[in-house]
């Protein structure tokens, strides 16, 4: 910890939004700009603006409590739900601004889907936590819920796992397929995104490289956004990764670039000493 | 209807529904006050305490013998209940054996559970004839306090019991690094920790005991009297309600419900007195 | 938790006092029980659960105090438990322990959870009988048993529903689902043991209630016809028994073991309900 840079010395990203360099023409859903959450007159995190690349895996790394969860739970406003949080700046989602008060929660939530650190279905029937989502959303019909819930089952490769037992209690599930199971619940109400936050830090590490492989195919057709402390598999899986760091216990944007530039040659000594593990 | 819209209707709804406990609350408080006025605007209101005598039906409305008796019972009951309740949960938290102390408690539990009426049933066929055999008539202030100690005493043990275990461990722990005895621990260490939580546990059972009625009013005697000895007949507030209730008219009747106000007051304040007892709670959320 | 023994004269009084009363709490608790089973056990039987009383109760049975204390309890239930969980709902998902109409309410509910039975039953009576006409009756008796047991049910199904972790709540808003169903397909399901345990606390009390019911559901002992009908129920019984009637003791014996019998299946229900919650909780 000694010869860590002090942060006098540290050189955070200007304010402003921009791209990486070489991403200049890849298309992002997700811009966050010179965005603040305070809560309770306490600053959490302040001045982040990060692009979320479109059907990339974009990792957001960084020590706990520098804000990377509560940044994640900004961008679906999951923030309400904590007493005295002000959010601040803007979060472009589609180019709407979800920060705006007339934002349509419901439907930016099922635009925008979040597994949560511990994998939580719903304590009811496998059946279930597929039914009350899609009803909310309109799917009325059982036969279209079905179909959905098999797709969706089938695309995380659970379906031949729970086929026999979809009546089961969800909770019967190993920790590694009930996390599937979540990512395949999101999925059922076809979201344009997908933000996991540590999806694989409650799992065994088999389950974990399950869910990594099935996040590299997921990016074929769905933006990811993942937050984790684990640096080895931010390696193993990102295509752009953003560092943040936190001063004065707020949390701060670092650095973002392309995964390759941040873990071989980041601009930013706090950057390079983290990624090498001196710190964090 | 959208969905925001039926969830901002819900919340009003509910709001609404949760209104029904505060509505019953203030019903109940202005009924009492009602039906009382009759007597407080022909009398003033000590005459409960200088008239010469209970004479209802002849405008005599002495109420001071039954308020001694209500207090003389319930102050009998808990200073018997409380010793005994607490060291039963010291017994049960320290001392006993496992298995033990689990009879105990299931028991306890159940008896907390049991309807004073039936307490007050076997206090007719069991103490009063106990006592009558020592000391005529048997129906006496001392019947309505064991009775009244049977039905407070599982809850004073619970509520004992459940203050010692949530005494912190790690204060435990390093009294027992220390080398303290056991009976210092108890005394210095727990003792004080769980002082608030008895205070209040046992301020809010005087409130139970206060109000409790059939089960007294079956042992008592119901004499209105200031009691010379604890073998003495006596009638309480709640016993005096319960007999004269039923044909009870005007000013008599309004010195019943004077009498029922009063009642809620002492207990009021008792709960009053055990909230502001309690240590200040963390707040969660 | 064991403590350390070590025997100084101050400990072995502590000890000693607290075998004592130990010991006496069993011995007499323990005798109230025996004497009550040895003498209502003979006259208890079949037909004595299924026969209306005869000769003020002396003889033949309670049939008709069972159904007065079931529907008692029955539409007790029927009119607070809704209110109880939709307060309850209130009170855990849309305030804080801040929250300045949720202080009130919780206020006013301890407040009511004070208020002795005996007062609560003038207030039935002046209320209900006189105020709203009902007379004596199991209605009057059942609203007024549904305001005792409202601040019961609320607290313990409040306590429920905060239970359950945050995330759950969190992830549901992250499916997009709305607070209504939130709470109506997925926390109430998940609080269904704890609202169970808030009924069978509650039955708990209202059957052992007596003074409240004496002024408004009555004592008449015939089988009620109706709702609007007098109806008297066990614990009215045996208190009528034992105070009103000579020579009612062994009918009144028998009574006390059904109710006692019942409260112990209620008991059991309680112990294995918590059990239920404490393994089923999602940590």
């Amino acid at each position: 910890m000694n010869n860590l840079p002090t942060i006098s010395h540290l050189q955070i990203v200007p304010d402003e939004y921009r791209k990486a360099p070489n991403a200049q023409d890849v298309a992002t859903l997700i811009e966050i700009k010179n965005l603040s959450l305070n809560i309770d007159q306490q600053a959490i995190f302040s001045n982040i603006s990060i692009p979320i690349y479109s059907k990339h895996i974009n990792v957001l790394i960084g020590p706990s409590g520098c804000g990377k969860s509560s940044l994640l739970n900004a961008i679906i406003r999951l923030t309400d739900f904590t007493k005295d949080a002000h959010l601040q700046g803007e979060i472009l989602v589609a180019n709407k601004n979800i920060l705006n008060p007339n934002c349509n929660l419901i439907e930016l939530r099922k635009k925008v889907a979040m597994i949560f650190q511990k994998p939580t279905p719903f304590p009811m029937s496998i059946y279930k936590n597929f039914e009350i989502p899609l009803k909310e959303h309109g799917v009325k019909n059982k036969i279209d819920i079905a179909a959905k819930m098999q797709s969706a089952l089938k695309s995380v490769g659970l379906w031949k796992e729970v086929k026999d037992r979809l009546n089961k209690n969800a909770l019967s599930l190993s920790g590694g397929q009930q996390q599937r199971l979540c990512i395949a619940r999101a999925l059922t109400l076809a979201p344009a995104a997908l933000l996991l936050d540590e999806p694989c830090s409650a799992l065994d590490p088999i389950s974990s490289q399950i869910i990594e492989e099935l996040l590299l195919e997921l990016k074929q057709k769905y933006t990811i956004l993942v937050v984790t402390h684990n640096l080895s598999q931010a390696k193993r899986i990102a295509d752009y990764v953003a560092f943040m760091w936190y001063v004065n216990q707020c949390g701060r944007l670092v650095e973002h670039n392309e995964a390759a530039i941040i873990f071989n040659k980041p601009s930013n000594p706090l950057t390079s000493a983290y990624v090498q593990g001196v710190t964090g | 209807m959208p969905p925001r819209c039926i969830d901002n209707l819900f919340l009003r709804f509910i709001q609404l529904v949760s209104l029904v406990s505060i509505v019953s609350l203030l019903f109940i408080i202005f009924f009492l006050v009602k039906e009382s006025y009759l007597i407080v605007q022909e009398k003033p209101i000590l005459t409960v305490f200088t008239d010469p005598a209970w004479h209802p039906l002849d405008g005599q409305f002495l109420l001071l013998p039954m308020m001694v008796g209500s207090l003389l019972i319930m102050l009998g009951a808990m200073l018997i209940a409380l010793p005994i309740g607490l060291l039963t949960a010291i017994l049960c938290r320290y001392y006993a054996p496992r298995w033990f102390a689990t009879i105990i408690q299931r028991l306890m539990e159940v008896f907390a559970g049991i309807p004073a009426v039936v307490y007050g049933f076997w206090g007719v066929m069991v103490i009063v004839p106990a006592i009558a055999a020592w000391q005529a008539p048997g129906t006496s202030l001392l019947a309505g306090i064991l009775v009244l100690t049977f039905i407070v005493t599982p809850g004073v043990t619970i509520i004992s019991y459940h203050n010692l275990s949530q005494v912190n461990q790690t204060l435990l722990h390093s009294a027992i690094a220390l080398g303290l005895s056991r009976y210092n621990i108890i005394r210095h260490i727990i003792f004080p920790e769980v002082k608030h939580g008895l205070i209040t546990a046992t301020t809010l059972q005087s409130g139970r005991a206060i109000g409790e009625t059939l089960a007294v009013l079956m042992v008592c005697g119901n004499v209105v009297q200031l009691p010379g000895s604890v073998f003495e007949p006596i009638r309480t507030l709640t016993s005096n309600i319960a007999l004269e209730m039923a044909y009870a008219m005007d000013t008599h009747r309004s010195a019943l419900f004077l009498s029922g106000l009063l009642l809620l007051l002492i207990v009021l304040v008792l709960a009053f007195i055990a909230e502001s007892m309690q240590k200040p709670k963390a707040e969660s959320q | 938790m064991k403590l350390p023994s070590n025997y100084n004269p101050a400990d072995i009084l502590l000890a000693g006092f607290s075998w004592l009363s130990g010991l006496l709490v069993l011995l007499c608790f323990g005798y109230l029980f025996a004497d009550i089973f040895s003498n209502g056990y003979a006259h208890l039987d079949w037909q004595f659960i299924t026969t209306a009383p005869e000769n003020a109760g002396r003889d033949g049975g309670i049939a008709p105090m069972i159904i007065s204390t079931t529907i008692l309890l029955f539409f007790a239930l029927l009119f607070s438990l809704p209110i109880g969980i939709f307060s309850a709902i209130y009170l855990a998902e849309y305030t804080s322990y801040e929250h300045r109409f949720a202080r009130l309410l919780r206020y006013a509910l301890n407040t009511l959870a004070a208020v002795p039975s005996i007062v609560m039953g003038m207030f039935g009576f002046a209320f209900f009988v006189i105020i709203l006409q009902i007379g004596f009756s199991l209605l009057a008796g059942a609203l007024t048993l549904a305001i005792m047991i409202l601040p019961l049910l609320i607290r313990n199904i409040e306590d429920s529903l905060r239970n359950i972790p945050h995330t759950y709540r969190l992830n549901a808003a992250a499916l997009g689902l709305s607070q209504v169903r939130t709470i109506f397909q997925i926390l109430l399901p998940m609080a269904k043991h704890g609202i169970a345990m808030a009924v069978v606390l509650s039955v708990g009390r209202a059957m052992a209630e007596t003074a409240a019911l004496l002024f408004t559901a009555g004592y008449v002992m015939r089988m009620p016809d109706s709702l609007m009908d007098s109806g008297r129920s066990l614990s009215v019984h045996i208190f009528d028994l034992s105070m009103n009637v000579p020579g009612g003791e062994k009918a009144a014996y028998a009574t006390t073991i059904v109710l006692l019998f019942s409260i112990l299946i209620i008991n059991a229900a309680t112990v294995l309900l918590s059990n239920q919650i404490t393994r089923r909780s999602p940590m």
